[in-house]
């Protein structure tokens, strides 16, 4: 199946049409929900909060975010920005309770310094590697965004953006531009190595709990990671277990990519939506 | 769009950002509506430190709305004694939660740039020359 990244500018993509499919098809909103919900957990903010959804569509994050409810540290206050005035027509439609602004991530995040407890992003971050005219570049607008995002967010805010990378090299690409913005950065894969793969960025700001800082994934030494790999004992591994994400994380980390270090996130599974 | 975001928002222009002026963007021709919204006390409470007083008074002002008291309410005076909201928060939740800019227009007091509002969401896109 094609990327709609590599179709068509996501402003029209997500036309009329395009937007009132993706919001009414059932698959989507499950997918979309299931994520949402994943996101949360990784945020585990336990006091009604203020959030950003960046690429919020027609509010399908959103809703669930309003719908917390309050013995899980609900309901939580969002704002949302998306390109496409199709997808916030159809979010308007459907009443949903955050404000929404039509703007372009990729120009920065028109917040005041502070303003957000959290942020998220569900399948839209990696539209930012396009640069639809020539006076932008995706690096640019990486910046741009992460900068943006980065001031917005309080001191030990957090930020999950489930995203799809197209390859490895825009993978770190985007992980790279959010360290390079002050972020500390983890990357958490559910469902690794399936067709249902998903990359969950995991950033915070100064002093949060996180499951990689800038420093240590900056620091991996190559070497090393080859070492420890050949004293683990492999027959113990299960695929998608601990042991084997370990494992893949120093084969990643001996190519070179950026992969979070370990925490207590890596291997656990996917919960389904509450 | 609320109040509460309002309290928020900067001029999206890289040239404003170190200029104080771009905050608050001030609104014009402004359609109000109040929207009914459910009252949630922790949050409001939990957002009010965050919250620019002088600006709410401001834009309040300017939207031509019943002057605010000369200082932001002190969130334990937001419960009565038997856990209900008292006024002072339920004013406080109209103001920030229910009041909403649904069209018009708002204005950087920097650069002067104008983004407009329609049903509620404020268009931040700028031609590229502008970012
Ligand atoms: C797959 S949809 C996801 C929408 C929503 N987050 C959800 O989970 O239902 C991707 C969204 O990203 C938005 N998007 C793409 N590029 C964007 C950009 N540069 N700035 C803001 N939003 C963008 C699209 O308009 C679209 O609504
Ligand atoms: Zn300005």
């Amino acid at each position: 199946m094609s990327r709609p990244e590599d179709i068509l500018p996501p402003d029209l993509f997500y036309n009329d049409i395009e937007s009132r499919k993706y919001t009414t098809n059932s698959r989507i909103k499950s997918i979309q929900a299931s994520m949402t919900n994943r996101a949360l957990e990784l945020l585990d903010l336990d006091t009604p909060s203020l959030i950003l959804d960046v690429g919020c569509g027609s509010g399908l994050s959103g809703e669930i975010l309003s719908g917390v409810p309050e013995e899980h540290g609900g309901p939580h206050a969002w704002f949302g920005m998306d390109i496409s005035s199709s997808m916030l027509g159809e979010a308007l439609e459907r009443d949903v309770e955050g404000d929404m602004l039509l703007a372009d991530m990729g120009q920065g995040v028109p917040f005041r310094a502070g303003t957000f407890d959290a942020a998220i992003s569900i399948s839209a971050i990696q539209w930012l590697c396009n640069a639809e005219t020539s006076d932008v570049t995706p690096e640019g607008r990486l910046k741009r965004f992460f900068d943006g995002l980065y001031a917005s967010l309080r001191r030990g805010g957090k930020a999950v953006c489930q995203f799809y990378p197209k390859n490895p090299q825009q993978r770190s690409m985007i992980s790279n531009a959010a360290i390079k913005a002050g972020f500390g950065a983890g990357i958490l894969e559910d469902d690794p190595d399936t067709k249902s793969l998903k990359v969950y960025l995991v950033l915070t700001v100064g002093g949060g709990d996180v499951s990689g800082t800038v420093s240590r994934m900056s620091d991996v030494d190559v070497q090393d990671a080859r070492r420890k790999d050949k004293k683990r004992g492999k027959e113990f591994e299960r695929k998608g277990s601990k042991a084997w994400i370990t494992r893949k994380k120093a084969q990643s980390e001996a190519k070179g990519k950026i992969v979070k270090p370990n925490s207590k996130y890596t291997g656990r599974r996917r919960k389904t939506a509450w | 769009m609320k109040l509460l975001t309002l309290n928020f928002l900067t001029c999206a222009r890289k040239t404003c950002k170190t200029n104080p002026a771009a905050f608050p963007l001030h609104p014009r021709e402004a359609e109000l509506e109040q929207i009914e919204a459910e009252i949630n006390p922790l949050l409001i409470q939990n957002l009010l430190p965050r919250i620019n007083w002088e600006v709410l008074k401001t834009i309040s002002q300017e939207l031509g709305l019943p002057s605010l008291p000369e200082s932001a309410p002190d969130s334990e005076d937001f419960m009565t004694e038997e856990g209900e909201p008292t006024q002072t928060l339920k004013d406080l939740h109209t103001l920030l939660m229910e009041m909403n800019v649904q069209n018009g227009k708002l204005v950087c007091g920097s650069c002067e740039h104008e983004y407009a509002i329609k049903e509620g969401i404020a268009n931040f896109l700028l031609p590229s020359h502008m970012v």
